[in-house]
Order: structure tokens, then C-alpha cells, then sequence
């Protein structure tokens, strides 16, 4: 409890955020990324590249076990072969002379977990004021931030997430005390002397959003707009239209706020909305179709439950946590079956944790959800299940080429779970990125330790 | 923060609560987990009568007379125990004048009671109750002094009476926050803590006059029981050298009753916390350093101090939601089969959520076990409670079955599809 009332508090700490992104993938995809590709020649989209390379790896084949592929589909005594950084294939009786074998009978394989939320480096521990990078809330709209000049590489959350978690990409975006909190960054979850040896190389930038409670509180507290949730729609929409505006600008002067509203509404930065509640949702969606962009995914949507159908049918996720209510008066209706009637209702499930500890048991709030359905009568499927913090995570954050399920071809990003990664008594074993192993529980040289960490104690501890 | 009138909102509660009999029953062919850290009992009973356990165990044979629930494929274990905890005193953390946790801007400070704020009604002990949380720790937080005041020891019945336990313990602590509210410093936070009981001996003493005290008179009388080592005194702690400071206290203060509360660098003083005797009430899975006081924090950390023969449970505190209490417990087990973690047993686990709390606040034997003379706080389970998959079906407390419908269940029920073609939601209920 305390630990809430710091993040309402502090605002950005970690109940902030909220995103959405995309499902559709066709548009969406990582090939339309602003990154790769730049589209207005006049300056360069991409002026802190990615400078990450996959580590070194040995050709390793994971033998007899459960394979849950990210898909949602569930393969049982079958081998897993990686290869070159990459998966080259799944299933049985595959040919492993030539491979590191692993023997895998009784455990468990998927996808590298993948969070859509994170604050990881912009609100790295220890939680101090001087590391406190994750809101810029002097303006209520900021798209001209971007996330990736916070983060701290050295944040211990990284190791922990890796380790504890298995997890291989994350998204990290700025806080929700601005309507338009800016950039996001994904990152493969590689420990690096700087962020841009961390950035996930060709995925597309998304753009934060935040609905309700906090832009108003922060604004509104200091006597300017917004101050209502009619105030909050107010100053989107006038940015908005003053985004058109410019496009249709000469340009001459550069606007980095107005530079990434146009990627937006290009298509190639994918919107991430942080909303609580299903009448902003609902009136967030005809928001974007009166201005012409798409919302990729609601974050902390703990009321989707309430508009399923409308979600389905605008094609926007809902990047959630299991059972979080009652902790501000927006998530009050939070409920833990959120998850399952959404996927009764046809509609994007994505797991997330916006939080530095939850990040490290994804796994285990995607099976709580599971869980919640089950009881009410709406039986999801393992597989199903892992794929909400798989492939559909990677999907709404427009990587879902390059990573999120064991197919051929895709990156090497594996978790060899110590038993069903739906259970509490099941922990990551081995995680491979890329296919170089960056964890192993049983080789304590396989461990990553943050400079923050050393020479300190319980330097290296298991954690 | 600002006070909420929460006797109006109690009133209501206690105006509509239906009269509730304990009953006599049985539950049969269970797995039972008594609590009290040993391992499941495959096809047990358990005899609860009168409001209390009566039997339990493999070859107990209940009165064929008694109602018998079927167990059969449940796991039946004591009501789970909750320490510390801020339930009934919150309605939404966010919305101040909901929130009686803490009295920033109050006069007292050890005087300050959580009993007169605790709603039986709220949601968050609703929810609770139905994910089987039985009892709790309650606590308020320290804001204008290093004393947060009085703690009770409640129970989640949907009754109008939820103290078990008032006045069961002072909060005071020497954390990090601690020292910035005593003034800036952890040289403050001892000068205040030894000052303040120095002044509640002498009011205790009849030596206290009022002039040039520290402590208003409220606050020294309150103090009187925690000197006089009738009331337990919980301490916040987390850095191993801010807890070597409380086992001196104890030292230094032989009379008092001390309890540790959060202990997040206790792995490292485990030793000297067992000979202390001093029950620990710790961080369970908070693993990284998010202050400078929890630089060595580890999940392995109970599991250290329980191997070092620390009396420790998991601190609820540290939880941001009181109802996966048992998803933490579940996480010690897996640690187990992890190289070079320390993790729990599943009977210590439990434990740790059960007996182990209730020891430490001083109701060893009366709650969080399943042994005969123990409430009847029994919950049955539709598979192993500790796994993130089970639930709580069935839900007693000192015998009494308890609704586990709330708010979030009503929402359930009302959006379990979104037909509207009749009449708009609204109508549903």
C-alpha cells in the first residue's frame, strides 16, 4: 500500500503509463518503421541508432520439452533448435548432431517474455529523486521527449527482469502525468554501456498518451489546463489539428513535438494510451478516427471488460495487469477476469507490468488472469495464454516479425522454464537473446550485475 | 491526511449485517494444511464446533450427526493471516479522504488508534475474506512522528465487530522515511524513540509533570503499556546495521515486546536475529535495491532467516495488494529448487502467512492454525492455495461461513456478456 500511494504521488513512478499499440499488423508492422525508413528526407528519423549486436551463441537444440510457441500453440516432447541468433526450427524428431543438447524432458520452452510497460531506466532504482526521469510534467503535452534520453542502462530492474522474469524486449515509456507524454523506446533486454547498445534494432517508435486522472490532477493542481477530463480531450484535440497544420507546413523550421504527432499520424509511431477507464476508451477511439490516427493499445485498460466489442472492432489491445483495482478512483471496477472476457470477446490481450517487480512474473499474472476465467466458465488454452505475453506483446509494439514466437527465422529470444511457466513454483532456468545464453541459473557467471551493483553487498546474490 | 467521518459509513453496514450463527460442521477426504509449517495430510478432517477447531487429521471420525462438506479434491487450510496490513482503513489509496492510513497534519501521534477507523465494509476486506484472508495485522503509517500509533488485530467477517485485537501493538520506525520525519537523520530517530520512552517511564512512574516533555500526555499514556512490555512494539527496519540497532533496544530495554517489521537486509543479521528471539515480519520477493537501506535485498531473504531459525513471515506490507499474499508464499517454494536461493518448504510457506504471524503479534494457537482450540477460521480450496491458479470456495471465520461476493464480483456477473437488447446495463443487478 505504501508503495501505491508513492506512485500517485510521485505520479510517474510506476501507475503511470499506458500505451496501447497495434494489432493490425499490416500497417503497423516493423517495416513501416520510422527508424528504418525515413520518409521526409529533410532531416534524419533515426539520429540515435540502435548499435546493439547479438552476442556470440553455440548452436543448441532444447530436447523434450513443452513448447508453448508464442502462437498460442502448444507442442508437447518436441525440440527446439537455435541456430546463427536465430529459432531454425520447432518440433519432433528434428536431427540435433551438431548441437549443444540440452536435455529439456519435464520443462518447459516459450518466447522470450515480452513487457509492453515499463519504466525501467526512466524510474531505474534505486528510487530516488536525482533517477526520477520519467515524467517531463512541466507541459501537459510533450511529444517532443523521447524516453530513450532517460534511460539509465545500470538500472539493477534489467538484471531482475531478465533473470527472475525471462524478459527479452520491453518497451519503455515516459510516464502519464502529460496528455502526450512522448516517445517510447523498445530495448532488447541486453546489458549495455549505453542505451542505444540496448534499442531493438528496426522497431518502430510508439508515442505515449495518458487519459483521466493524472494529466488533470497535475495540471489542474497548478491552476492550468487541463483540469478536467473535458479539459484533457480539449488540449489533444488542438494538438492534434495543430499537427495537421504543420504537415502541411514548408518545414523550414524544425518542430521535434510536431515531428513526431505527424509519425503519428503517418502510421509509422504507434500510439500507447494509457486509459483506465471504457467511456475514455470509448471516446479516445472516436478522438483518433476525428483526426485520423489509429490507438495500437490502451494500457492499464482495467475497464475493457465493459466495451470487449468495441475493442474488437477498432482492432485496439489491451495491455493490462491481472487483478490491480482500487488503488485510484479510475481503476476502482478492476476486475480479474478483465483478461478472459476480453478474449471471449474477440479482443486483443496483452499482459503487462508497469512495474519493477511485476516485470519479473509476467508469467504468473497471465495465469492468474487464466485462472479468473476459468472459474466464471471461459476456458483459455495454455498456449493462448503465453501468447498474451509473447507474440501479442511483440505484435502491439510492431516487432511481431522479428520476435515474440519460435518460428523459423525469428530471432533467437528463448526461456527454458524449470517447469509449466503458468505455475508459481516455475522459475526461468536459461534465457537465450538472440541466441546467446545470457542466463543460466546454474552458473552464477551467467548473471548479469549492474555497475550499481558492485563492490557492494550481495553483489552477484541470486536475487 | 484528511479524516474521513467513517462512523456514518459504519452504521449503515452494521444497520443492514444479518445475525450470523457459528455452526458445527465437518469437512471430510480433504488435503489439510494445518498452518503450523508441517506438510499436507491427504484424506483429513477437520471438526469445527462451536466456533472453534475442534479436531483435526487423518484418522479423526466425526460425529455422523454433524454436517459434513465434502472435501474431496479441496485443500482445506486456517484462514491465512495478513501482517501488517492497511485493510479497512482505505476505501481507494488515491482518494485522500478515503484513506485513513495516516494523520499527517494530527496532534498525537503513539495515541493514535487504528480501531474507531477500521470498516468492516470496505472492499479491499471483502476481497480479502475472498481470497481467503481471514485476519490481519492492521497499522497505520508514521507521517508526523516516528510513532504511527496503535495496530489491532482484526478478522474479515462480514459482521458489524471486526477487532480481534485492539490496541495490540505500537508502531514506530527507523527506516529510511523514519529518519527524514524525526528531523533528517537516523541520529534523530534514536533520540526520539529513547526520549519518548523515557518520558512514558516517568508518566508511568507518576513523574511526569507535563512541563518540558516532549510527548503530549496522550502519547506518553500510550506509551505506558509498550515500557510495561504489555503492548508489542513493532519496529521498521530494513538496513542490517538500522537492525542491529533494534536488537540492541532490546538489549538496552529488556521489558520491551519488539517486533520487526520489514527487515529487507535481515538475511545478513539472521544469526543474531535468532538468538535475539525477536519475530521477524519481512520483505518477501523485494529483490532490488530501490532504497539505499534494501541494497542486499533478495527473494532469498526469508528463506535465510527461517534457516537460521528466525520466527519470520512474509510482511503484507510490502505487498501492493494484500489479496496475493499466497502468490508471494507460493514464490519462497519455488526459490527452493533454484541454485544458491534459499526458499521455504510448502508447509513452512504456508506458515509464513498463517501461524507464523499470528505468533509474532502474540496469538500463536489462537488463529492461522488448524489445531483443536483455534477459531474456527477454515477456508477450503479448489486446489493447492498456494498455486496462482486455485481460489478460495468456502470461507469461515470462527465458524461462521462468509459471503465472498463484492464489488469486483458483482462487476463480473453484469459484464459477462454485453447483451444490452433488452435494457441497458444498468438494469442488470
Amino acid at each position: 500500500m505504501p508503495r501505491v500511494t508513492r506512485a500517485l504521488a510521485g505520479l510517474g513512478s510506476a501507475l503511470a503509463l499506458a500505451a496501447c499499440a497495434t494489432t493490425s499488423g499490416a500497417e503497423a508492422g516493423a517495416e513501416t518503421a520510422s527508424a528504418s525508413k525515413p520518409v521526409s528526407p529533410q532531416f534524419d528519423k533515426n539520429p540515435y541508432p540502435s548499435t546493439y549486436r547479438p552476442y556470440p551463441g553455440v548452436p543448441t537444440a532444447l530436447v523434450g520439452a513443452t513448447v508453448f510457441d508464442g502462437t498460442g500453440a502448444q507442442l508437447d516432447n518436441a525440440t527446439v533448435l537455435l541456430r546463427d541468433g536465430k529459432v531454425e526450427a520447432v518440433g519432433a524428431g528434428l536431427n540435433t548432431s551438431g548441437y549443444a543438447v540440452i536435455d529439456a524432458r519435464g520443462k518447459f520452452v516459450t518466447p522470450g517474455v515480452i513487457d509492453i510497460h515499463s519504466h525501467l531506466g526512466d524510474y531505474p532504482t534505486p528510487s530516488v529523486p536525482a533517477h526520477s526521469d520519467g515524467n517531463e510534467a512541466t507541459s501537459p503535452s510533450t511529444p517532443d521527449v523521447w524516453s530513450e534520453h532517460s534511460v539509465w542502462p545500470q538500472d539493477p530492474g534489467f538484471t531482475r527482469a531478465l533473470a527472475n522474469g525471462g524478459v527479452t524486449s520491453l518497451q519503455i515509456l515516459p510516464g502519464s502525468a502529460n496528455l502526450v507524454g512522448g516517445r517510447t523506446v523498445t530495448l532488447k533486454n541486453v546489458p549495455s554501456r549505453t542505451v542505444q547498445g540496448m534499442k531493438f534494432p528496426g522497431a518502430p517508435y510508439g508515442m505515449k498518451m495518458a487519459c483521466g486522472e493524472n494529466p488533470k490532477r497535475v495540471y489542474g493542481s497548478r491552476n492550468r489546463m487541463p483540469s478536467t477530463r473535458m479539459g484533457n480531450f480539449a488540449v489533444n484535440r488542438q494538438t492534434w489539428l495543430d499537427a495537421k497544420a504543420y504537415a502541411k507546413d514548408d518545414k523550414k523550421k524544425r518542430d521535434l513535438a510536431k515531428e513526431t504527432l505527424q509519425g503519428v499520424l503517418e502510421g509509422e509511431i504507434l500510439v500507447h494510451n494509457h486509459c483506465y477507464r471504457a467511456d475514455e476508451m470509448a471516446l479516445v477511439m472516436d478522438m483518433a478516427k476525428e483526426m485520423g490516427y489509429r490507438v495500437t493499445a490502451f494500457h492499464h485498460a482495467v475497464e475493457s471488460y465493459k466495451i470487449g466489442d468495441l475493442l474488437r472492432e477498432n482492432d485496439v489491445c489491451s495491455a493490462i495487469w491481472a487483478d490491480w483495482y482500487g488503488f485510484k478512483m479510475e481503476s476502482y471496477d478492476g476486475i480479474p477476469e478483465n483478461a478472459a472476457l476480453l478474449q471471449q470477446a474477440g479482443a486483443c490481450v496483452v499482459i503487462h507490468s508497469d512495474d519493477e517487480n511485476g516485470i519479473q512474473r509476467l508469467n504468473q499474472e497471465a495465469a492468474k488472469a487464466q485462472a479468473a476465467g476459468a472459474r466464471m466458465g471461459i476456458a483459455i488454452p495454455d498456449g493462448q495464454v503465453v501468447r498474451w505475453f509473447t507474440l501479442n506483446a511483440a505484435k502491439a509494439m510492431g516487432i511481431d516479425s522479428m520476435t515474440g514466437s519460435l518460428e523459423p527465422g525469428k530471432m533467437g529470444d528463448v526461456v527454458l522454464w524449470n517447469g509449466d511457466p503458468l505455475s508459481v513454483y516455475s522459475r526461468p532456468e536459461k534465457v537465450w537473446v538472440d541466441g546467446a545464453l545470457l542466463f543460466d541459473a546454474d552458473d552464477p557467471e551467467r548473471r548479469p550485475v549492474s555497475d550499481f551493483e558492485l563492490g557492494q553487498q550481495g553483489e552477484g546474490d541470486v536475487k | 491526511m484528511i479524516r474521513a467521518s467513517l462512523l456514518a459509513a459504519s452504521a449503515t453496514a452494521i444497520a443492514l449485517a444479518a445475525p450470523a450463527m457459528a455452526q458445527d460442521f465437518a469437512i471430510t477426504n480433504a488435503t489439510v494444511a494445518t498452518g503450523d509449517g508441517s506438510a499436507p495430510i491427504a484424506n483429513a478432517t477437520v471438526v469445527v464446533r462451536g466456533g472453534k477447531i475442534a479436531a483435526v487429521g487423518a484418522d479423526v471420525r466425526p460425529d455422523p450427526s454433524l454436517p459434513t462438506i465434502d472435501g474431496t479434491g479441496r485443500w482445506v487450510t486456517p484462514g491465512l493471516v495478513a501482517a501488517v496490513t492497511t485493510l479497512g482503513l482505505v476505501d481507494v489509496n488515491g482518494v485522500e479522504s478515503s484513506n485513513d492510513t495516516s494523520a499527517s497534519r494530527a496532534r498525537f501521534n503513539a495515541a493514535l488508534d487504528v480501531t474507531p477507523a477500521i470498516n468492516p465494509a470496505s472492499q479491499h476486506i471483502k476481497v480479502g475474506r475472498a481470497n481467503g484472508i481471514t485476519r490481519a495485522v492492521v497499522s497505520g503509517g508514521a507521517s508526523n512522528s516516528i510513532f504511527a500509533g496503535q495496530g489491532a488485530v482484526i478478522d474479515l467477517g462480514d459482521d458489524p465487530s471486526p477487532v480481534t485485537k485492539a490496541k495490540a501493538f505500537q508502531m514506530v520506525t527507523l527506516s529510511e522515511s523514519g529518519a527524514r520525519i524525526a528531523g533528517g537523520s537516523r541520529k534523530a530517530s534514536h533520540a526520539e524513540l529513547r526520549n519518548a520512552l523515557r518520558e512514558a517511564q516517568d508518566f508511568a512512574a507518576g513523574r511526569w509533570s507535563g512541563d518540558g516533555n516532549l510527548l503530549t500526555r496522550a502519547d506518553a499514556e500510550a506509551l505506558g503499556p509498550v515500557v510495561a512490555g504489555t503492548q508489542q512494539l513493532f519496529i521498521e527496519a530494513h538496513r542490517a546495521s538500522d537492525i542491529r540497532t533494534v536488537i540492541a533496544l532490546g538489549k538496552e530495554f529488556p521489558r520491551l515486546r519488539l517486533v520487526l517489521v520489514g527487515a529487507t537486509e535481515g538475511w545478513l543479521v539472521a544469526q543474531e536475529l535468532a538468538a535475539s528471539g525477536i519475530p521477524v515480519m519481512a520483505e518477501s520477493l523485494q529483490d532490488l535495491p530501490e532504497r539505499f537501506e534494501q541494497i542486499a535485498a533478495t527473494q532469498s531473504n526469508i528463506g535465510r532467516m527461517r534457516a537460521a531459525g528466525v520466527n519470520v513471515s512474509i510482511n503484507a506490507d510490502s505487498i501492493r495488494f494484500t489479496d496475493h499474499l499466497k502468490q508471494h508464499a507460493g514464490n519462497l517454494v519455488a526459490l527452493g529448487r533454484m541454485s544458491g536461493a534459499a526458499g521455504l518448504s510448502w508447509g513452512e510457506a504456508l506458515a509464513t502467512i498463517s501461524s507464523r504471524p499470528a505468533e509474532a503479534v502474540g496469538m500463536g494457537g489462537k488463529i492461522g492454525v488448524l489445531k483443536p482450540g483455534a477459531a474456527g477460521d477454515v477456508v477450503i480450496w479448489d486446489g493447492d492455495p498456494l498455486e496462482v491458479s486455485s481460489g478460495a470456495v468456502q470461507v469461515f471465520i470462527d465458524g461462521v461461513e462468509q459471503p465472498l461476493d463484492n464489488h469486483r464480483t458483482r462487476l463480473r456477473d453484469r459484464y459477462r456478456d454485453l447483451d444490452e437488447s433488452d435494457l441497458p446495463k444498468a438494469f442488470d443487478w
